[in-house]
C-alpha cells in the first residue's frame, strides 16, 4: 500500500462560518497505481490532494504515505517526507526569476544534494521531459506544455515514490494535454511512481487512470476500477461524468423519421469484439440501421455504445431485441415508434 | 553677471552640500536595506497561511513599524538625538542626522519589501514548500528572486524619500542640498541659490528614478 487515507476531515473556518472541504474520506492507493479523483469545482478534490502532502493541514484523520503517517510528523520530518512526494500544479508555479535548470535544481538543493551532482541530475531530468535545449531559458519564454514539463522534472527531481497532480492538464490545450498525459504514463510505468491526480475532465481519467473516485460535497461517492465505473456507473453524478465522454445526441430529424424501434446497446469487454449485431440479422427477419455509435477503449478494453433503429415484423423485432439484451446485458429501448 | 558671480562664490558650499546629501542618503539606505529587508521578510512570512506563520510576532512587529512611521520626521529627528549621540558620538552634523534618517527609512522600506512579497503568486511559494525546502531556502531562492524587481523599485522610492527628508537634517546641522535651499534660498531670499539647489535636487531624483527603473527592468524575468 503506497497511500492510505483514513477518515480525513478538512474544515475551513470562514467569516460566514465553517465549511467542510473534505468529509470523512478514506482511500487506499496501491504502489504503482494511477489513481484519479474527479469532481466538479468545490467538490473538495483539491483540498483532498493538498492534504496528501499537508499543504493543507487536515482537521482530523490520518495520512499514510509509503508507511509514514504524515500528520504526526515534526516540521523537519515533514520536510524530509515531502522530498519523496512530488507535486505538479494547474498553473505550474515555476519561479519566474529562475531559469529552467535553476527551477529544477532548487528541488535538488532542498534535498541537500552536492553541487556537482545537481548538475548531472538536472541534465538527466531535462532529458527525460524532453527540454534539454531549454535549460537556460526563463519560464516566461516557455509554452504551457513546456512549463508543465519543467514542473514535472522538478517534482521528480528527488526520485519521489508518489506524484500528486493538482489539475495538471486543466490549463492546457487538448493536444498538449495528451502529450503531458503520455509523459505521466511513461513516468508511471518506467519509474514505477504512484500517481494521484485530481481533475474535472473525465477524458484524463479515461486516458491514464487505473482506479478512480468521484467526489461530491467533500465525500467520495463512488470508487473503483476505471473500466467498471465507466461501464456501470452507480451514482447520478458518476453517470453525468461518464456521459460527458460516452453521451451523444441524435439529431431531431432522425427521431422524426424513425420507423421501427430505437434501441441503445452497450457493449462491454469481449462482447464488443464479438459479432452480436451480425448474428441478429442472420437469425431474425429484421433490418437494422445504425444511427450513431462509438467505441471507447478504456485500459485497452472496448466499451461500445450504439443507437440502432430496428425495423421489420413486430414479433421479430421483439425477439431480436430480447436476443441482444441477453447477449449484451445492457440495452435500452429509447424510442418506440409503434 | 551678478547672478553668475553669486553662484560661483557659492560653488564650494554647493559641492559640500551635495556630498553631504549623498553621504546621509547613502548611509541611511544601506542601513534601511540591511535592517529593513529582513524585517520586511519577517513581516511577510509570519503572516497567516505562510510557512512561518506567527501572529504574535507579526502583530508586535507590525505595531512597531506603524508607530515609527506615524511620527513626523522632524519630531523623530529631534527625539532620536540621544540615540545619535550613542551611535555617532555627536548630536550634530550629517552623521548624527543619518541615524534618524536610517530609523525612519527602515520601517518605510520594510513595508515596501513586504508589499513586493505579497505580489508573488502564492502558488509559487506553495510549490516550494511542497518540494520540502527549508524556510531559509524558500526565502533565499524563491521569495527574494521573485520579488527582486519590486525590491529594487522599493530601494529607489526609499532613496528619493530620503533625499526629501534629508532637507530637514539642517535642523541638527546635517547640511545637504535641501538644507542649503532652506538656509540661503528661503531664509535669505536668495532666489539664485534656491533655484539652483532645487534644480540639483530635481536632477538627482530623476537620475535615481531612471537608474532604479533600469535595474528593475534588467532583474525582471516575468
Amino acid at each position: 500500500m503506497m497511500i492510505e487515507v483514513k477518515n480525513l476531515v478538512k474544515i475551513y473556518e470562514t467569516k460566514k462560518g465553517t465549511v467542510t472541504g473534505v468529509d470523512h474520506v478514506s482511500l487506499k492507493v496501491e504502489k504503482g497505481e494511477i489513481y484519479g479523483i474527479v469532481g466538479y469545482s468545490g467538490a473538495g478534490k483539491s483540498s483532498l490532494i493538498r492534504c496528501l502532502n499537508l499543504l493543507e493541514k487536515p482537521t482530523s484523520g490520518e495520512i499514510h504515505i509509503d508507511g509514514v503517517e504524515l500528520t504526526s510528523l515534526s516540521k523537519t520530518e515533514l520536510r524530509k517526507a515531502r522530498l519523496k512526494i512530488g507535486m505538479i500544479f494547474q498553473h505550474f508555479h515555476l519561479v519566474s526569476a529562475k531559469t529552467v535548470s535553476e527551477n529544477i535544481a532548487f528541488a535538488l538543493k532542498a534535498a541537500g544534494l552536492p553541487k556537482a551532482k545537481i548538475h548531472d541530475r538536472v541534465t538527466e531530468l531535462l532529458d527525460m521531459v524532453g527540454l534539454s535545449d531549454k535549460k537556460d531559458v526563463y519560464p516566461a519564454q516557455l509554452s504551457g506544455g513546456q512549463k508543465q514539463r519543467v514542473g514535472i522534472a522538478r517534482a521528480l527531481a528527488n526520485n519521489p515514490s508518489v506524484l500528486l497532480c493538482d489539475e495538471a492538464t486543466s490549463a492546457l490545450d487538448p493536444s498538449t494535454t495528451k502529450s503531458i498525459l503520455s509523459l505521466l504514463k511513461k513516468i508511471n510505468s518506467e519509474l514505477g511512481i504512484t500517481i494521484v491526480l485530481i481533475t474535472h475532465e473525465m477524458e484524463v481519467v479515461k486516458t491514464i487512470c487505473d482506479r478512480m473516485a468521484v467526489m461530491q460535497d467533500g465525500k467520495i461517492i463512488e470508487e473503483g476500477n476505471v473500466y467498471e465505473v465507466f461501464a456501470n456507473p452507480k451514482q447520478q453524478l458518476t453517470r453525468d461524468f461518464v456521459n460527458s465522454i460516452l453521451q451523444f445526441e441524435l439529431p431531431e430529424r432522425l427521431l422524426e423519421e424513425r420507423q421501427g424501434k430505437l434501441i441503445k446497446i452497450y457493449f462491454q469487454g469481449e462482447i464488443a469484439e464479438q459479432g452480436v449485431i451480425s448474428d441478429v440479422f442472420q437469425t431474425f427477419k429484421v433490418r437494422g440501421n445504425i444511427l450513431h455509435g462509438k467505441i471507447e477503449y478504456i485500459q485497452d478494453i472496448p466499451l461500445g455504445i450504439f443507437i440502432m433503429e430496428v425495423t421489420g415484423e413486430q414479433v421479430e423485432i421483439d425477439r431480436a431485441i430480447a436476443y441482444i439484451a441477453a447477449r449484451t446485458k445492457n440495452l435500452e429501448v429509447i424510442d418506440d415508434a409503434a | 553677471m551678478m547672478l553668475l558671480d553669486n553662484l560661483i562664490s557659492m560653488l564650494p558650499e554647493l559641492n559640500k552640500a551635495f556630498f553631504e546629501t549623498i553621504y546621509m542618503v547613502g548611509i541611511s539606505i544601506l542601513v534601511a536595506i540591511i535592517v529593513g529587508l529582513p524585517t520586511g521578510i519577517l513581516l511577510f512570512v509570519t503572516d497567516k497561511g505562510l510557512f512561518l506563520e506567527n501572529q504574535t510576532f507579526k502583530n508586535i512587529a507590525g505595531f512597531i513599524v506603524n508607530m515609527i512611521r506615524s511620527v513626523p520626521f522632524i519630531i523623530l529627528l529631534i527625539a532620536l538625538l540621544p540615540l545619535a549621540n550613542l551611535i555617532a558620538g555627536t548630536t550634530i552634523g550629517p552623521t548624527a542626522a543619518s541615524v534618524s534618517l536610517s530609523v525612519a527609512a527602515i520601517p518605510f522600506f520594510a513595508r515596501i519589501v513586504e508589499q513586493s512579497f505579497r505580489e508573488i503568486d502564492k502558488g509559487v511559494i506553495e510549490a516550494a514548500v511542497a518540494t520540502g525546502a527549508t524556510p531559509w531556502m524558500i526565502i533565499k531562492d524563491v521569495l527574494i528572486p521573485e520579488a527582486k524587481p519590486g525590491i529594487v523599485q522599493g530601494v529607489t522610492i526609499t532613496i528619493i524619500s530620503l533625499v526629501a527628508y534629508s532637507a530637514m537634517a539642517g535642523i541638527v546641522g546635517g547640511g545637504g542640498v535641501g538644507d542649503l535651499a532652506i538656509r540661503f534660498g528661503y531664509y535669505r531670499y536668495d532666489n539664485t541659490i534656491m533655484v539652483t539647489t532645487v534644480i540639483i535636487l530635481i536632477c538627482l531624483v530623476q537620475l535615481i528614478q531612471f537608474g532604479g527603473d533600469r535595474i528593475a527592468r534588467v532583474v525582471d524575468k516575468r
